[in-house]
């Protein structure tokens, strides 16, 4: 079973007492900013304190995921070069294009092979944050075998689209969907744009739901503190873990009794209603909620 | 000689006399006496009321080697215990022993005085700031007694600690000599460490700012014990005596700890009708207290009571209805000040009620559930709220060993590592409350369980909460510090720890 | 191999340490190190430093380290900075 993406936690790359924390937040993944949290003059400095973080940490419990600076400053190719050598598990590409992720699966290509690291082993996260980018996004996912999701970036994205991002975030109701649309054709993760108003958790709550209903897969952070919300809102209901269960159960007696097709509650159930059940049980169990006997906790 | 917990001790310690090693948070059980006051009875002519305070020290004809008490309820907004102590360096007077129930930043004065041999005795529950830090340099002659809440109420009451004046700051008195606590611009709630004081020192001085004419209403400390009343320009200073509200900490792995010592007091079942909860001011205590209202109002509990230091938090959960009544020792902001004042369900209590061992049942004898902070810890689940890792005094018990041991389930919430320490270590510098009062240590990357309490580790089996031993606290601790070295410290003794039943738990040595 | 300016890199914040680096006249390596925990891990804090400046073959070099509770790694990090941004 893979591990969950439900989080992604930013954590500022020069920051040394955030990074001996950033495990133990509770985020599913660690981001570890190398670009916007870092000032130009600190680039350096926080290039080699995260890659001596990586390499002393534990952070065995979390996905590490860092986000190097754009590929075309003098920053970005110099990042690769060094955090990959340290293996982390992703790399969060801002500004991704196709062109960007095709010549990033070639430079980590060539690292894996010095380093003798398992070939692809290090994954890409394309952050969409451009017109161009999310006008593309099926390429950039399809760009390299090592892409497992996108970030979308809503804030960058509005100023490139030249409109305001607001709390209710109707502005980028197209690129979620299209984003999570061409996520789930390619069967990544799609990860929605951080909720920027720490206080307004009411406010997060709703902007993630509206996330999860538009079929993103997880949401990404930049406070600690909107963790739990987040991972409540994309946490299966008990109302829907325990219709799943009882869908699997309907067809396995089906199954066994060599039945072709079962029905639960006058509706057929069919393949995508056992494929969605499978994975909200399956979700349901990474997150210890279900009991050994089969029953919703 | 050794404590029941391996400390050695001397058997006879200079300035202090001979040493009753600690055996045991419930070992002494002999029938016990209070002392017997001596008092000069004041007629129906009469008067109480001085001019200032030369008269009373006129008065007083106090002398070398007294014992002179304050109490701490003006924090670090006080000026009664410089004041006096001042007045009384000016006439010649040496050898003084201050027994304040707390020292604070805003006491620096006294290390002059200290220095100079015009108090060389110091009595207290909690010291902090530059004297704490002239103690542990040595400067003190006698070592310093640092005694719990309870037990000074103990000591006091027993004649263990004989007080000769007691200079009760007083932020409302007649002319009489009645006492409250209530109203006056120093007005500071509760007066819970000044009443042993009154009512067994041989003699008993109000100093307010807010002399009133007689009778007051009401009154916290009675004219029967009071000899003396006189009125200065202030006692102390508003903003260092409350600090507005205390707030709850923001910080996300403090909010992380708070959060699983709330699970593990859901899994110990106590979170029932009847139920009664006490929690420092720190900002991670109020966090579990904030948690803790969560569990309760989603399942309708109604506790008995909240007691201990007094916040406006508290006084929200009064108010809402999840308590029916708070025990309070002491005001910590003007929320709770004001709910004192108006609602008579926010009651007093004083520190004998509280915490003393030797009365019949102190308020935490009653207590459920006990949130406390550490500054070390050791393997034993021995705690330290003296001394800071660098060996310096910092703090003291306070309520902490009382608490600790009354307490049906007594939580320790900290980080485990603070600026590279580890928090868990084999051996503490200063044990200040025994392992056997704590049950649980909660830290943000495990909980610990004292090993005494099976009960516990087989309802917290059933979480998802992550338990591990202390020994795989310490050294996942250490994995990530590396070991320390252990802090090298003078032989000097500056300080004598005693337990609430006036033995000696440990002692603290000068720092180089 | 010898640094050819001064500088520094790290913070005063809680759990960093500010590192500064400049060339010296002696040729050795000098250290002096102020630590909010010096007792308890002054020797660890100097054998890291130390360290890293030997792996880096850096001689001839004056350092001032104020530590506020920094762990090993981010000790090395912050000299190897340092150094880095000295040459």
């Amino acid at each position: 079973m893979e591990k969950l993406r439900r989080s992604m936690l930013f954590m500022p790359g020069n920051n040394p007492g955030m990074l001996q924390d950033a495990a133990i937040l509770g985020a599913d993944s660690i981001i570890l900013d190398l670009e916007d949290a870092v000032s130009l003059t600190e680039k350096d400095s926080a290039r080699i304190l995260v890659r001596d973080a990586i390499k002393t940490i534990d952070y065995s419990q979390v996905e590490v995921v860092v986000r190097v600076n754009p590929l075309d400053t003098e920053f970005g190719p110099q990042d690769v070069d060094m955090i990959a050598r340290v293996k982390p598990d992703t790399l969060l590409i801002p500004k991704a294009d196709e062109e960007e992720i095709k010549l990033v699966d070639t430079m980590l290509d060539k690292i894996e092979k010095e380093e003798g690291y398992l070939a692809g082993s290090i994954k890409i996260i394309a952050l969409i944050e451009t017109a161009i980018g999310l006008a593309t996004v099926y390429d950039v996912i399809k760009a390299s075998k090592r892409v497992v999701g996108v970030l979308l970036g809503g804030e960058d994205l509005t100023s490139d689209l030249g409109v305001s991002r607001t709390r209710e975030g109707e502005e980028i109701f197209y690129a979620r969907n299209k984003v999570a649309t061409a996520c789930r054709a390619l069967k990544v993760d799609s990860i929605d744009t951080p909720f920027t108003d720490t206080n307004d958790y009411e406010g997060l709550a709703k902007d993630t739901a509206k996330a999860k209903s538009l079929g993103l897969t997880g949401k990404s952070s930049i406070n600690p503190r909107q963790i739990e919300i987040i991972h409540s809102v994309f946490a299966p209901t008990e109302a829907e873990l325990k219709h799943a269960l009882r869908v699997l159960e309907v067809m396995k007696e089906a199954e066994k009794e060599g039945k072709g097709v079962c029905s639960l509650d006058g509706k057929m159930i069919d393949a995508p209603i056992i494929k969605r059940a499978t994975r909200t049980v399956e979700q349901g169990a990474k997150l210890g909620l279900i009991r050994d006997e089969g029953g919703a906790t | 000689m050794k404590t029941i917990l391996g400390r050695e001790l001397p058997a006879y310690i200079e300035g202090y006399g001979e040493v009753t090693p600690f055996q045991g948070a419930f070992s002494d059980a002999e029938i016990k006496t209070r002392k017997a006051v001596k008092l000069t009875s004041v007629n129906p002519t009469d008067r109480k009321v001085l001019d200032n305070l030369e008269q009373v020290f006129d008065k007083l004809n106090i002398k070398d080697g007294m014992t002179i008490s304050f109490h701490h309820h003006l924090r670090n907004g006080d000026h009664v215990l410089n004041r006096v102590v001042e007045g009384l360096a000016k006439r010649g007077i040496k050898d003084l022993t201050v027994a304040a129930s707390s020292i604070f930043p805003i006491h620096e004065p006294l290390v002059e005085y200290m220095e100079k041999g015009v108090v060389t005795g110091l009595v207290a529950n909690y010291i902090s700031g530059p004297v704490a830090e002239a103690i542990s340099k040595g400067k003190l002659k006698k070592p310093a007694i640092m005694q719990t809440h309870g037990g000074r109420a103990r000591a006091i009451e027993s004649g263990d600690l004989q007080i000769d004046v007691a200079f009760i700051a007083a932020p409302t008195a007649d002319t009489y000599g009645n006492i409250n606590g209530v109203y006056g611009d120093a007005a500071c709630g509760t007066l819970g460490y000044a009443i042993s004081d009154a009512e067994y020192a041989d003699i008993t001085v109000a100093i307010t700012d807010h002399l009133v004419p007689f009778p007051a209403c009401p009154i916290q400390i009675s004219q029967v014990f009071v000899d003396y009343v006189v009125q200065v320009e202030s006692i102390g200073d508003p903003a260092g005596i409350v600090s507005g509200t205390t707030k709850i900490t923001k910080d996300p792995v403090a909010l992380i700890i708070a959060r699983r010592a709330a699970e593990v007091i859901k899994a110990s079942g106590l979170v029932k009708d009847g139920m009664s909860f006490q929690t420092g001011a720190g900002g991670t205590s109020l966090a579990v207290a904030a948690e803790l209202k969560d569990i309760m109002l989603r399942e309708g509990v109604v506790g008995s009571f909240a007691s201990g230091g007094v916040t406006g938090y508290l006084v929200e959960m009064l108010e809402q209805g999840l308590f029916k009544t708070l025990f309070d020792v002491q005001c910590f902001d003007l929320k709770a000040i004001d709910s004192y004042r108006n609602n008579e369900t926010h009651q007093a209590m004083s520190a004998s009620m509280y915490g003393n061992p030797h009365t019949k049942g102190a308020v935490v004898n009653c207590l459920d559930i006990m949130i406390l902070g550490a500054t070390e810890i050791d393997t034993q689940f021995n705690v330290n709220v003296t001394t800071g890792s660098n060996g310096m005094i910092m703090g003291g018990s306070g309520g902490h060993s009382d608490t600790a041991a009354g307490s049906k389930l007594s939580i320790v919430v900290t980080n485990l590592i603070k600026s590279r320490v580890p928090m868990i270590r084999n051996e503490i510098t200063t044990i200040t409350t025994p392992g056997e009062s704590i049950d649980v240590v909660v830290t943000e990357r495990g909980i610990a369980v004292n090993p005494r309490r099976m009960d516990l580790i087989e309802k917290l089996r059933m979480t998802n909460l992550p338990l591990v031993t202390i020994d795989e606290l310490k050294i996942m601790a250490e994995k990530i510090t590396g070991v320390p070295k252990a802090v090298q410290l003078l032989e000097k003794i500056v300080a004598v720890v005693e337990y609430r039943d006036g033995s000696v738990i440990d002692v603290v040595r000068a720092v180089d | 191999m010898k640094i050819t300016k001064v500088a520094k890199a790290g913070t005063l914040e809680s759990n960093d340490i500010l590192i500064m680096v400049m060339p010296n006249e002696s040729g050795k390596v000098e250290l002096e190190l102020e630590s909010i925990v010096l007792q308890q891990f002054g020797d660890v804090i100097e054998q890291v430093i130390l360290h890293k400046v030997k792996e880096m073959g850096v001689e001839g070099i004056t350092i001032k380290a104020q530590d506020k509770g920094a762990l090993d790694y981010t000790i090395g990090a912050r000299v190897e900075t340092a150094i880095k941004r000295a040459f």
